[in-house]
């Protein structure tokens, strides 16, 4: 799965959760940037995409995400195994 | 009856208009972050039809909120005020004890606990609701831990118990039973070790829906909303294979085929009705095929005097349960079907849309898990009376049978030979009092549900006259059936609570009762009585009671002048004494 394709995907998990299908994420999008991505859904977006991607993230990996594009980064390395 | 929702449909719950459904005011302090949770609970009372109004107070403030009579939390006025001590909190706390004080660990939370609750107690009338705690091992012992009582494991066991024991002192407390969530569904979705680090909130996401089910099980039950009776179907259900087809030997129960699936769901039931939970039955079946098995098969658990009801023949399942409902006089809210057939089902439901349908699983063997789950016959009283239920249903059928060989209702009542024992407020029916004040939805005149406390309370309370009935007849025994509570306002007596069981409805005991309450009013001193009906959804039985009984309206209540009094007739005697 390539980078492009882990964005969508997680567009997707995003708008779900979010419940917004007007969503759109670039790789340096962050919270603050939608305004339905709060402390609380936060918590919800990393289990629905660990769910969806079948991965589960170490504390720190979490706390190290600053933008979008790392944590699409972080789900690629994941994937890679 | 379905699977539990996810906490992300619980979400969207909350973006739901809601109905006029009953408020429930709900107080949430935690030593953890709670907001998740409380959106769970949220969404979660949609899914029950209620309206929750919650407070939530500010992360680890549990002791402030608790003991000052005038914190935020009291000045919310809350009915059921949740307090979540989380386990690793605790566990923390313990691990900076010092050693000699650890074997002392449990003993001293139970010691703080019980302050807390005195403090809600001075401050409100809340209801309290405390998680017991997942007992985990902490790894350092081992298995040795349970020899060495200053070893985290042996404390926190000894702390689940001596909880138990707290809550029977205080009936303002109920335990909300964390420990058995995290058997039932697994440590790890009733604690996420990452959320913990990174939000500090516990529960994990799937969790979430599990513990906001538990905790509003219990405000449920503690509202009156209780489920009194289990309907069976019998054929794939109570035993495997169909009777009228494979006959006496060849139904599954016991150690034949998968028999022990249909053996363990009759213990369960079996249990059930000796809690006090009414068992009936509705089997599309030939009546003497079907209770054949009742009489004469070694392996059956259930016999033919466990239930209330049989109702065996060809009506659809409708019509049965809806005749079921009628001989027991209870809500189809307060009734719960179970059938292997999913179609049936669905025409059950569809008819009957208050009636409680399990999706039972395709597979028996997996059954009594999932009704364990389910907890549908939550509560929050019992007493010894509840024990001889199905006894009283069956009285009651042979007393409608001789009825009919009566010319009039008259002569009827006459023949039954009513006795009736009034008593004040005693610690022997203080539990069936609280009881019958939670349970009673149809002759309830102002249904205010009086907590076991303030039941107590009253029965010293210089200003109250708390008046109990119990009627026996010629039939059997029906236990306390009626409540009074009178209260003393200058020179009258104000009715606060008159409820009866439904079980004596039509014998005339609420002109037996008034002619007591005139009597008392005379002797007390009092010029009149004064009545109030609240109506709700359920107690349009009672709307004219005042009026039947000679009461006049005045401005919204209902006042009777005792002077004028006569008494009424009555084929109820009074127990002397």
């Amino acid at each position: 799965m390539n980078a492009a394709e882990i964005l969508a995907q997680v567009t997707t998990v995003m708008r779900d959760v979010l419940d917004n299908e007007a969503i759109q994420v670039k790789p340096e999008t962050t919270a603050k940037d939608v305004p339905e991505w709060d402390s609380l859904a936060h918590v919800q977006l990393v289990s629905a995409i660990e769910k969806h991607f079948k991965i589960r993230f170490t504390a720190k990996e979490l706390n190290g995400f600053r933008n979008v594009g790392e944590m699409c980064a972080g789900i690629e390395k994941r994937l890679a195994g | 009856m379905q699977q539990l929702p996810t906490f992300k449909q619980l979400q969207r719950n909350l973006k739901q208009p809601s109905p006029e459904w009953p408020i429930i005011r709900l107080a949430v302090t935690a030593d953890s972050a709670s907001q998740l949770l409380v959106q769970a609970l949220r969404g979660y009372a949609y899914e029950l039809q209620l309206r929750l109004e919650v407070y939530e107070a500010d992360y680890d403030q549990i002791d402030l909120q608790l003991l000052d009579p005038g914190s935020e939390l009291h000045a919310f006025e809350p009915a059921f005020i949740l307090v979540w001590h989380s386990a690793e909190k605790l566990a923390a706390r313990f691990q900076k004890s010092a050693p000699e004080e650890r074997a002392g660990f449990a003993e001293a939370h139970i010691a703080h606990l019980g302050q807390l609750l005195d403090g809600v107690n001075r401050a409100s009338k809340a209801r309290v609701i405390y998680g017991n705690f997942i007992e985990y091992s902490d790894g350092v012992f081992g298995s040795y831990a349970a020899k060495l009582p200053s070893s985290w494991p042996y404390q926190v066991r000894k702390l689940n118990l001596a909880l138990c024991d707290l809550a029977r002192q205080h009936k303002s407390l109920f335990l909300l039973d964390l420990a058995n969530l995290a058997l039932e569904y697994g440590v790890d979705t009733m604690r996420d070790d990452r959320l913990a680090l990174t939000a500090s909130t516990v529960v994990g996401l799937d969790g979430l829906p599990v513990m906001a089910k538990a905790v509003l099980d219990i405000v449920a039950a503690a509202t009156g909303r209780i489920k009194k009776c289990l309907i069976l179907d019998l054929d794939n259900t109570v035993w495997g294979g169909v009777i009228g087809d494979d006959g006496l030997e060849g139904i599954e129960i016991g150690d034949l085929g998968v028999g022990m699936a249909f053996t363990r769901l009759q213990r369960w039931a079996k249990e059930l009705k000796r809690r006090g939970i009414i068992l009936a039955v509705s089997s599309k079946n030939d009546a003497a095929v079907a209770r054949e098995p009742f009489e004469k098969h070694p392996e059956m658990v259930l016999r033919l005097d466990d239930i209330a009801v049989f109702q065996a023949n060809w009506d659809n399942k409708v019509d049965n349960i809806r005749h079921i409902q009628s001989i027991l006089d209870i809500g189809f809210d307060s009734m719960v079907f179970l059938d292997d057939n999913p179609a049936e089902r669905l025409q059950v439901r569809q008819a009957i849309p208050a009636l409680c349908v399990p999706e039972l699983p395709e597979d028996p063997a997996s059954w009594i898990t999932f009704l364990r789950r389910l907890n549908l016959f939550e509560t929050t009283s019992h007493s010894a009376e509840d024990e001889t239920r199905t006894l009283q249903y069956q009285q009651e059928a042979a007393r409608r049978e001789v009825q009919h060989s009566y010319a009039n209702e008259a002569e009827f009542l006459t023949g039954l030979e009513m006795l009736c024992t009034v008593e004040g407020f005693s610690s022997f029916n203080i539990p069936r009092v609280a009881q019958l004040i939670l349970r009673s939805n149809q002759f309830n005149l102002r249904t205010v549900r009086h907590s076991e406390d303030d039941v107590r309370r009253m029965a010293t309370d210089p200003d109250v006259v708390p008046l109990t009935f119990a009627l026996h007849d010629r039939f059997g025994d029906y236990g306390l059936i009626s409540v009074v509570i009178l209260r003393r306002q200058d020179r009258a007596l104000f009715i606060d609570t008159w409820l009866m069981s439904c079980r004596v409805l039509k014998r005339g005991v609420e002109d037996f009762v008034l002619n007591l309450l005139v009597e008392i009013a005379r002797r007390e001193g009092a010029d009149r009585l004064i009545g109030e009906y609240l109506p709700t959804t359920k107690n349009a039985l009672v709307k004219e009671h005042y009026s039947r009984l000679g009461f006049e309206s005045f401005e919204g209540r209902w006042r009777l002048d005792v002077s004028a009094y006569r008494p009424r007739p009555t084929h109820v005697r009074r127990v002397p004494g």
